[in-house]
């Protein structure tokens, strides 16, 4: 039994990965764990490990490659906006050793910001991608997916969505394989993007859309059923097809069916379905990617129902009943949620030094209006919420350095930003810089738990080292604070903020404790430790 | 032979050992399973639930579908009434009494009760009551477990196995204890089935 990530982690373990890089984050920080914990990485075999961001980690595996090695790299799909700039330059270098880019995807939103469909970027870049429907076909297309990208030399991105990586399913394995020796490019000049170098390259690239077309036509992940009845044909994407399945319990149903899990979609096979049908149903969990492709914008063909006319809502995650109303048939919905019940929103844990933070930052505002803190991503963005009510901002990693600044130099004035230490090292420090060299006149708070605490714990890039790292790059040490966040230091942490939200420059304030969580977890572990060393 | 069951909780209140729990006797006794999770920041004392599909024959979806959901275990009341769109009319719901209050507006504990009332199969218990007075606080949600175990179709020898398999590893007294909780949940259930 096996959530979709551990299947994709298990299927890279078994089909020779060296090494794999990645930043935490929901849905997608579950494959780079089971990595990290499993014999093969701990005994060194694979290297396994976190980066300080997107970006780093898919350089790091294009650099792999390059070396000649199989690796993979994994994210959440708005980690892909991160990475992107690495990302589509590799479809033009290509991959010489096996690259697979696993991209999570969160269609309503259940942990992140938007639900950006990772399929459009692996259109973007030209490059073949995999959309297992289930735990199985994820396990399948690692090793299928390595083999495709040492074949045709590119890399080859895996798109998942919430449900398939947080859902556990029984997966068979196949017969394991040992890693590539250390080999080189046949081209040295292959991975020199001189645009000399590059148009060839991007040709070449251009030249092997039909053979990835190809692949996609034989592999036999794309599957076309016939049905009798042909007024209409129903197309499906990744997982959709099974709420499909759900929808038909003795598996008969009885319009033509072409399942696509894997891109490019060939036309030909589109067109089978299309010609024999009166009319299609398109069902993708995400955008509508191949529905616009296959409607076209003038839109003068056969009828196309999807989430474009409205028949699938045009936003969030698909279900079995969204899928049988489209089919026509009865929603089978129960009874109405109670009107007593409430919402229960996350919250900080009891304990949390975000919580001795945000009250002393509250306090020490008081005396200006509000709508002056800019935050970031991390549990710190439940700041938003009640009792605190004390960040106006949470757009992307990083956003809080960058947006304080933007709005200070607007003459907003205190202006403060909000981030956590492991965002801070992910896309914070050259906020940092812009912010020092223009002598912004900003309160940075570094709420330092010395981890990654939303994704479960991870190690923080920067453990230790938040100040020297902001002395470094030229924030002045007498406005460079380390606060004890906790009930007995409140009123000293309050007079500190104070002063230096008057200050006319840069001041950054670092509230240091450790997550309430790992610190739990610490405790537990040291003790196991004690008692083994006891002979207990 | 199908088995949908809906899981639901707080954050933090390890619903998920309940879906181990079932998903092992499951296994062992040859079915089908799927069991969609949450993770990430709803975790945090938010409202959690997990979807376990048990089956003789091959699970499609992930995701339970409305109205066919034939079990809500919840280890929390107010949380068993936010799952109703997904019982099935023949639905059994079996929930905890024990309120985990960790929000201003939570509702009054009769109005609570009255629309669990209105559910017509249900079973309500107070399960941390009953795994206090066992001398396990902690194994409420075994108590849980069992109060459920009349409505799951899989061997109650089953379940019992896959609880000793689970905690082999704590030691005889914490599978004892946790035996004990089943029992004792399946008890009440069975006293109060009609």
């Amino acid at each position: 039994m096996l959530l979709g990530d551990e299947a994709i982690a298990q299927a890279a373990i078994d089909s020779g990965m060296s090494g794999i890089y990645a930043y935490p984050g929901t849905p997608s920080t579950e494959i780079t764990e089971y990595v990290i914990q499993s014999h093969e990485a701990k005994s060194g075999q694979i290297r396994a490990g976190w980066s300080t961001n997107e970006k780093t980690a898919m350089e790091a595996a294009l650099g792999m490659s390059y070396a000649g090695k199989r690796t993979m790299v994994c994210m959440k799909h708005v980690g892909l906006n991160v990475a992107a700039d690495a990302f589509i330059n590799s479809a033009i270098t290509g991959a010489n050793g096996g690259l697979i880019v696993v991209s999570a995807d969160d269609p309503s939103m259940h942990s992140s910001q938007n639900e950006q469909d990772s399929r459009v970027y692996g259109k973007f870049a030209l490059i073949p991608i995999l959309e297992p429907t289930n735990q199985q076909d994820a396990y399948d297309m690692v090793h299928y997916g390595f083999d495709m990208s040492e074949k045709l030399g590119v890399p080859v991105l895996m798109r998942i969505t919430t449900r398939l990586a947080h859902s556990r399913a029984g997966v068979l394995r196949k017969p394991t394989r040992p890693q590539n020796e250390l080999r080189l490019p046949v081209n040295p000049r292959q991975f020199i993007l001189l645009p000399a170098n590059a148009r060839k390259q991007y040709k070449e690239l251009l030249k092997k859309q039909a053979v990835f077309e190809k692949y996609a036509s034989d592999s036999g992940f794309n599957v076309f059923t016939d049905g009798n009845d042909k007024s209409m044909g129903i197309i499906t994407t990744g997982i959709a097809y099974n709420y499909l399945l759900e929808n038909y319990q003795d598996r008969q149903i009885p319009f033509p069916v072409l399942k696509i899990a894997q891109y490019p979609v060939p036309p030909a096979m589109v067109a089978q379905i299309y010609n024999a049908c009166g009319k299609l149903l398109i069902l993708e969990e995400g955008y509508p990617v191949l529905e616009e492709a296959v409607k076209g914008l003038l839109n003068t063909g056969k009828t196309i129902h999807g989430r474009l006319d409205g028949t699938i809502p045009r936003d969030g995650e698909l279900n079995p009943n969204i899928v049988a109303v489209a089919l026509g048939k009865k929603d089978t919905r129960g009874k109405d949620i109670p009107s007593i019940v409430a919402a229960r929103p996350p919250s900080l844990c009891k304990g949390c030094p975000h919580i001795y933070s945000y009250n002393a930052l509250n306090e020490a505002l008081k005396k200006w209006s509000k709508g002056r803190v800019f935050s970031d991503i991390g549990c710190y963005t439940l700041g938003a919420l009640e009792p605190f009510d004390a960040i106006n901002s949470c757009v992307d990693m990083g956003a809080s350095v960058t947006m304080a600044k933007g709005a200070a130099d607007a003459g907003l004035f205190p202006a403060v930003a909000v981030i956590g230490d492991s965002t801070f090292t992910h896309s914070g420090i050259t906020g940092l810089i812009d912010c020092v060299k223009d002598k912004s006149q900003i309160t940075i708070m570094i709420l330092d738990n010395e981890t990654t605490a939303m994704t479960g714990g991870q190690d923080s890039s920067a453990y230790g080292r938040i100040e020297d790292i902001c002395s470094g790059v030229g924030v002045s040490r007498e406005h460079i604070f380390v606060l004890d966040p906790s009930p007995k230091h409140h009123q000293e942490n309050i007079a500190i903020l104070k002063q230096e939200l008057e200050y006319k420059g840069v001041s950054v304030i670092i509230p240091r404790r450790e997550c309430i969580q790992t610190a739990l977890r610490h405790i537990k572990e040291h003790k196991k430790t004690e008692a083994v060393t006891n002979g207990n | 032979m199908k088995r949908d069951i809906i899981l639901a909780g707080v954050g933090g209140q390890g619903i998920l050992s309940i879906a181990t729990t079932i998903g092992t006797a499951a296994l062992n006794a040859g079915l089908h399973l799927k069991q969609a999770e949450v993770h990430g920041m709803s975790q945090r004392g938010g409202d959690v639930s997990s979807n376990l599909r048990i089956a003789d024959h091959e699970i499609a979806s992930d995701l339970i579908p409305y109205g066919q959901a034939d079990l809500i275990i919840s280890v929390e009341p107010m949380e068993s009434l936010r799952y109703l769109p997904l019982l099935s009319p023949a639905g059994w719901l079996i929930t905890n009494t024990k309120p985990f209050i960790n929000i201003p507006n939570y509702p009054k504990m009769d109005e609570l009760m009255a629309e669990i009332g209105h559910v017509g199969n249900h079973i309500a218990l107070d399960a941390d009551e009953i795994a206090k007075n066992l001398g396990s606080a902690r194994s409420a949600n075994m108590v849980i477990l069992g109060a459920a175990s009349p409505f799951l179709e899989i061997d109650y020898k089953e379940l019992q196995d896959a609880i000793r398999r689970i905690f082999e590893r704590k030691g005889e007294e914490i599978v004892k204890v946790n035996l004990d909780a089943l029992q004792a949940g399946r008890d009440f259930a069975q006293a109060n089935m009609s």
